[in-house]
């Protein structure tokens, strides 16, 4: 059976590449039908603010390629509710359709995956 | 044991250097590495035009020694590299660039190799993410 890679992406969307470096390794493993599940932490969680504005900084929207995820195969996809009420995310409309955990339930995750990759 | 190594760190960051020693001491200690993987800036620990001082410690030379030493399987990423400068010689034909930093023993791929490294090793171990 193949073994299960949890990515944890924990860089804001336009902060450099890194964002859109950690989903290229998830669409990758999405289109091998690997089991993959994708954990948005700390400043990461900026990638699923809603409304964002791309356009201003001369950048391609990361918020459009985040959503073909579930298209791949990844549906496994979690953010961390601290993460997110520091950064006054905890209420807002998210762009993608996450599970908010707390940390526990992190701890929980990490230890579910037989592998894990943090970018 | 089988370990698949991913870099994410330039040569010149501590995580590269302690990487490097990672994987040295993984063979020393009788396992096998199922391949390198170099990744976002990791990809500049591959590079072959980086000039350390003199009396600094050249990581990316020890890279190169260690992997043709053991003749290991050595995959940098070809989108990551590209869009840092990272070029073996097809690559700077195709894009009509001045200059080649990646000679062998590297090789340029997907991410694929990655995932697939993963799969076959016991063990991933990640050198330098954010």
């Amino acid at each position: 059976m193949a073994k299960s890679l949890l990515i944890i992406s924990r860089q804001a969307p336009w902060s450099g590449p890194c964002a859109r470096e950690a989903l290229d390794v998830a669409l990758a493993g999405g289109a091998f039908d690997l089991p993959l599940g994708m954990l948005f932490l700390d400043d990461g969680v900026f990638q699923l603010a809603a409304a964002q504005q791309p356009d201003a900084l001369q950048q391609k929207n990361l918020a459009a390629n985040l959503q073909a995820l579930p298209m791949f195969g990844v549906e496994e996809l979690f953010a961390c509710a601290h993460s997110l009420a520091r950064r006054g995310l905890a209420d807002e409309a998210l762009n993608l359709p996450v599970q908010v955990l707390d940390d526990a339930a992190l701890k929980a995750l990490i230890a579910r995956f037989d592998q894990v990759v943090t970018l | 044991m089988k370990f698949a190594i991913a870099v994410f760190s330039p040569a010149h960051a501590p995580s590269s250097r302690r990487a490097l020693r990672f994987a040295e001491a993984v063979l020393a200690s009788g396992h096998d590495i199922a391949r390198l993987f170099f990744y976002q800036d990791g990809v500049h620990s591959a590079s072959a035009n980086i000039v350390a001082p003199q009396d600094e410690l050249d990581v990316a030379a020890q890279w190169r020694t260690f992997i043709t030493e053991h003749s290991l399987d050595a995959v940098v990423c070809i989108a990551a590299a590209l869009r840092r400068g990272v070029l073996d010689d097809t690559e700077a034909n195709r894009y009509q660039r001045p200059a080649v930093n990646l000679p062998a023993p590297w090789e340029l791929s997907g991410l694929g190799q990655l995932h697939e490294a993963a799969q076959l090793a016991d063990r991933l171990v990640c050198f330098g993410g954010d």
